[in-house]
């Protein structure tokens, strides 16, 4: 049994748009993270999620993969209400969809060619000769091919990334989000980084969703950039306009700022 | 915390761990796929307290055989020593001291690692990935200690009658011959339902229960770590604090269950 198509669910949504926020608020405690967020992400297209920190990018993500339930408002991911989903949709939905975590994530006691493999294993019945060419060709994509049996504690912070990336194309999902793929990483490894998200993106067609406070990752990945703060969306534009805006709040946040 | 917060925050636990245990139950049936991880971890739990059984339960049984021996030896009924500290060992301090142990070893470490996973999003990339994290965690952990815990009993009453032996021999002046039969022979009462004598199974059913507490609390105690390595250690303390006090509790129920009702 190989990976099942993606499972549309019935809510209608604009052509061309695979993810939308309604109106979206969540709150923890007191603090308010996501305050009446509207976004459409559009298929296909690579958009960069920036902000200062604390001004909800990460949970912005995680209501889009299910990990977390809005306080109010909608979000809808493929024709699907997150907030009525049914578990099994949610499974078949999240298996077209991938999830770079900012340290990766990887199964610490699974070795690299295991973490890659985890997906299918659990819920595929190929066999092992299929699935060790998919994690091959994966690893190999993210330019790993040596790590194979290495555990994830003897590989660098940014191969632990890109063995992460790996495990998220695995299933070759439709849609993609990056947690801080660049943070912590020397600007080398940051560049490979980028180079790799602007590839998946250009030729695999996959949607992805970056969120990134480096103007770097913009230049090469971007073909939209969203700026939050306060748990709204204060800018929408493509890249150059974003980079050149005389929006202040922008400016002060990119150090653009006349002042 | 007042008495009403600290009484549902309790209640929020308990409801928790129970609900996990039933949600390992349900998975039961995909033993098949697991068998290697369950194996790792029968072979984990039992490695790593063997020697520590050992040494604790011929050490208590030789203290019991001491401190009976002792006061029997009064009465000229030191020849009675190897009931006393079979029937010991059988219906008490060989599950309580292997559930103390795996609590403080085998509980520790596992709400350390599925703490350290909770808060290193191991935990949430196993659920973005569509893996069944009771399936793939938890029912092989407490399955494993279920079915360890009653064979480490086995051992450790064993070695704590052996222990007894070496004292009875060495201050009572008991043979071994006649220790031996005499713990052999209070063995044997049998019990009702199950053609096993009633103080050893028991015994054993006490350490499987203990066996499925521990494994439970500190699996829910991982999972619920939040925050970073203070979390974690504060999982790992709570796992080892609650489990040593249900086993406590259950203990006293169980015993009543099988001797007094």
């Amino acid at each position: 049994m190989s990976l099942p198509d993606l499972k549309m669910g019935s809510v209608a949504l604009p052509e061309g748009v695979c993810i939308r926020f309604e109106n979206v608020r969540k709150a923890f405690g007191k603090k308010v993270v996501l305050d009446g967020l509207d976004l459409d992400i559009r298929r296909g297209e690579a958009l960069v999620l920036m902000g200062p920190s604390g001004t909800g990018k990460s949970v912005t993500l995680r209501h889009a993969i299910g990990l977390m339930q809005c306080d109010s408002g909608k979000v809808i991911v493929e024709g699907h209400d997150m907030s009525k989903i049914a578990s099994d949709d949610l499974f078949a939905l999240r298996r077209h969809m991938g999830y770079l975590f900012q340290e990766g994530a990887l199964i610490n006691w699974l070795s690299v060619a295991e973490n890659v493999a985890l997906p299918l294993v659990e819920n595929t019945d190929m066999s092992r000769s299929e699935i060790d060419e998919r994690v091959r060709e994966k690893l190999d994509l993210v330019h790993l091919p040596q790590v194979w049996d290495e555990l994830p504690g003897e590989i660098s912070g940014g191969m632990k990334k890109r063995v992460g990336l790996a495990r998220a194309l695995i299933t070759e999902p439709q849609i993609i989000m990056y947690d801080e793929p660049n943070a912590g990483l020397d600007p080398e490894i940051s560049s490979s980084i980028n180079t790799l998200m602007h590839e998946v993106s250009e030729t695999l067609g996959i949607t992805s969703i970056i969120i990134t406070h480096l103007v770097s990752c913009v230049r090469a990945v971007a073909d939209r950039v969203i700026m939050l703060d306060k748990g709204k969306v204060i800018a929408d534009m493509p890249p150059d306009e974003f980079l050149s805006t005389d929006l202040p709040r922008v400016q002060r946040f990119l150090g653009t700022d006349p002042d | 915390m007042n008495l009403a917060s600290g009484f549902w925050k309790l209640a929020g636990e308990v409801g928790f761990a129970v609900q996990l245990f039933f949600a390992a139950v349900m998975r039961l049936t995909h033993i098949p796929k697991r068998r290697v991880a369950i194996a790792e971890q029968l072979y984990g739990a039992g490695n790593k307290v063997l020697h520590v059984v050992f040494l604790v339960a011929f050490v208590m049984g030789m203290v019991i055989s001491l401190q009976t021996g002792i006061v029997l030896a009064q009465y000229g009924q030191q020849d009675q020593i190897g009931i006393v500290v079979a029937v010991t060992m059988a219906r008490e301090m060989g599950p309580f001291i292997t559930a103390i142990i795996l609590a403080a070893t085998v509980a520790s470490a596992i709400a350390a690692e599925i703490g350290t996973m909770a808060v290193s999003d191991e935990l949430a990339a196993l659920e973005v990935l569509s893996v069944d994290r009771i399936s793939y965690l938890i029912m092989p952990r407490v399955l494993a200690i279920a079915i360890m815990a009653p064979l480490l009993t086995i051992f450790a009453d064993s070695v704590g009658i052996v222990g007894g032996a070496f004292v009875a021999r060495s201050q009572l002046g008991v043979s071994p011959a006649l220790y031996f039969d005499s713990a052999i022979d209070s063995l044997q009462t049998p019990a009702q339902l199950i053609a096993l004598p009633k103080d050893v199974y028991g015994g054993l059913l006490k350490s499987v229960v203990f066996g499925v507490t521990i494994a439970v609390i500190a699996c829910a105690s991982g999972l619920r770590a939040r925050g970073g390595a203070l979390g974690v250690g504060n999982a790992t303390r709570g796992a080892v604090r609650d489990s040593i006090i249900a086993i406590i509790i259950l203990n006293y129920f169980i015993t009543w269950l099988f001797y007094q009702a």
